[in-house]
């Protein structure tokens, strides 16, 4: 569903990422750990095709459902104004499951501006579901989740799983998916050119 | 493409969407005019076509650096560049919102404003169709203008000086519409050319303005 060959990937013109390669099927999980900075953020997002990779190929990307640190949510409009605008752009209808697959029942009709940081999390990954795409990349999802909204995230990546689907998630805490495959991003650092090279002064 | 446009009228006109503040801009403008020439009408209805199409492209650009801004600051701007939707389909769309809430407004507030400046008899129906086919042209180049400064912090300012060069070909030959038809010559050859500058800057912008997002969001 998606294979990534050989990638390497930039962020502010300096190279971080070099060399990954991975190819995920249905039904299959991955989670990227790496300390801060290693280049998750940046890999997702070549792997949206928000950003064009140095070198190497990802193939299916086309059809990803990315996530990022914000949720893209409207501050005016209610959380289901909200659902509904990304269920019309994805071309799907339902947004019913996607707000009680996150425990948003009964917040309908609240702006999105007056949700607590948790309650916009998950609105946002609420998202994920009605876009109805197969691969998801998730960057840090968890981020202001409790304990029992980390529970609702997994049980519903679970679910997009055995649905065929498939995720990229970059983490740093456990999910409780003990299916997914661990990626760790720390030997693939790309080396830095040496400073001062001929190429360096033009970027 | 209509959830889109749907969502940004709604945004436009919920509280804080800033519609109606060209609008205001517009009127104080001319209304300072008004003063600051004082109250003769001979030299008031002679300056007016200009003063009104300077106060429309101003009120115009007060509002552009909304178009990409704030879809980029709460991260949504990423998540369309994600969705099935084209981005020179995505940034067309958002041009159209924003003719729709600052540009139609001030295309029908002008001929009152009209009044304000005692433009002469003729030139209402003038000034209405020039900004009526203008207006579009500097929507659809303010939006190129903020694809190109989307990124920046307080890019507004960048943004100013960038577009109004771009607008000038729209302002002289809009003015000269408006300044002739108030006058009871014949129109015909500057609004052929501006027709000609809207029609151009929609069909050719969209495409650089989708490829200076691409490159913005990286």
């Amino acid at each position: 569903m998606l294979t990534v060959s050989d990638l390497s990937v930039a962020r502010g013109g300096l190279p971080v990422l070099d060399g990954v390669s991975f190819a995920l099927g249905p039904g299959e999980a991955l989670v990227l750990r790496g300390p801060n900075g290693s280049g998750k953020t940046t890999l997702l997002r070549t792997l949206a095709g928000l950003q064009p990779p140095l070198s190497g190929t990802v193939e299916g990307g086309e059809a990803l459902a990315y996530a990022g640190h914000l949720d893209g949510l409207k501050s005016a409009l209610s959380v289901t104004e909200n659902l509904r605008f990304w269920a019309r752009v994805f071309g799907t209808g339902e947004i019913g499951p996607a707000l009680a697959a996150f425990d948003l029942a009964g917040l309908e009709d609240r702006l999105a501006g007056n949700l607590s940081a948790g309650q916009k999390r998950r609105l946002g990954l609420a998202r994920l579901l009605v876009t109805g795409r197969a691969v998801w990349a998730l960057d840090e999802p968890t981020v202001s989740l409790d304990a029992g909204a980390v529970a609702l995230f997994a049980g519903a990546v679970r679910r997009h799983l055995e649905g065929g689907g498939a995720a990229v998630i970059a983490t740093h805490i456990d999910l409780g998916l003990p299916e997914a495959r661990v990626l760790d991003l720390g030997p693939y650092k790309a080396r830095r050119p040496a400073p001062g090279s001929a190429e360096e002064a033009f970027l | 493409m209509r959830a889109l446009l749907t969502r940004d009228l709604a945004l436009a006109v919920r509280a804080g969407g800033g519609f109606g503040l060209g609008l205001a801009f517009f009127l104080i403008v001319t209304v300072l005019v008004a003063f600051g020439v004082g109250p003769e009408a001979a030299l008031l209805s002679e300056i007016a076509p200009g003063i009104l199409w300077i106060g429309a492209l101003l009120a115009c650009l007060l509002s552009l650096d909304r178009i990409f801004a704030l879809d980029q600051e709460d991260g949504s701007l990423d998540l369309l560049a994600t969705a099935p939707l084209p981005l020179e389909g995505i940034v067309t769309v958002k041009a159209l919102a924003h003719w729709l809430t600052t540009g139609l407004p001030l295309v029908l507030a002008a001929p009152f404003l009209g009044v304000l400046l005692s433009l002469p008899g003729p030139g209402y129906a003038w000034l209405f169709l020039s900004l009526l086919i203008g207006t579009p042209a500097l929507s659809v180049i303010g939006t190129f203008g903020a694809a190109l400064t989307v990124g920046l912090k307080r890019g507004g300012l960048l943004l100013s000086l960038l577009v109004l060069p771009l607008y000038v070909p729209t302002l002289i030959f809009g003015a000269e519409v408006a300044r002739r038809g108030a006058a009871g010559l014949t129109v015909e050859t500057p609004l052929l050319l501006l027709a000609g500058l809207s029609f151009g800057a929609l069909a050719l912008l969209p495409f650089a303005s989708a490829a200076v997002l691409r490159v913005n969001l990286r």
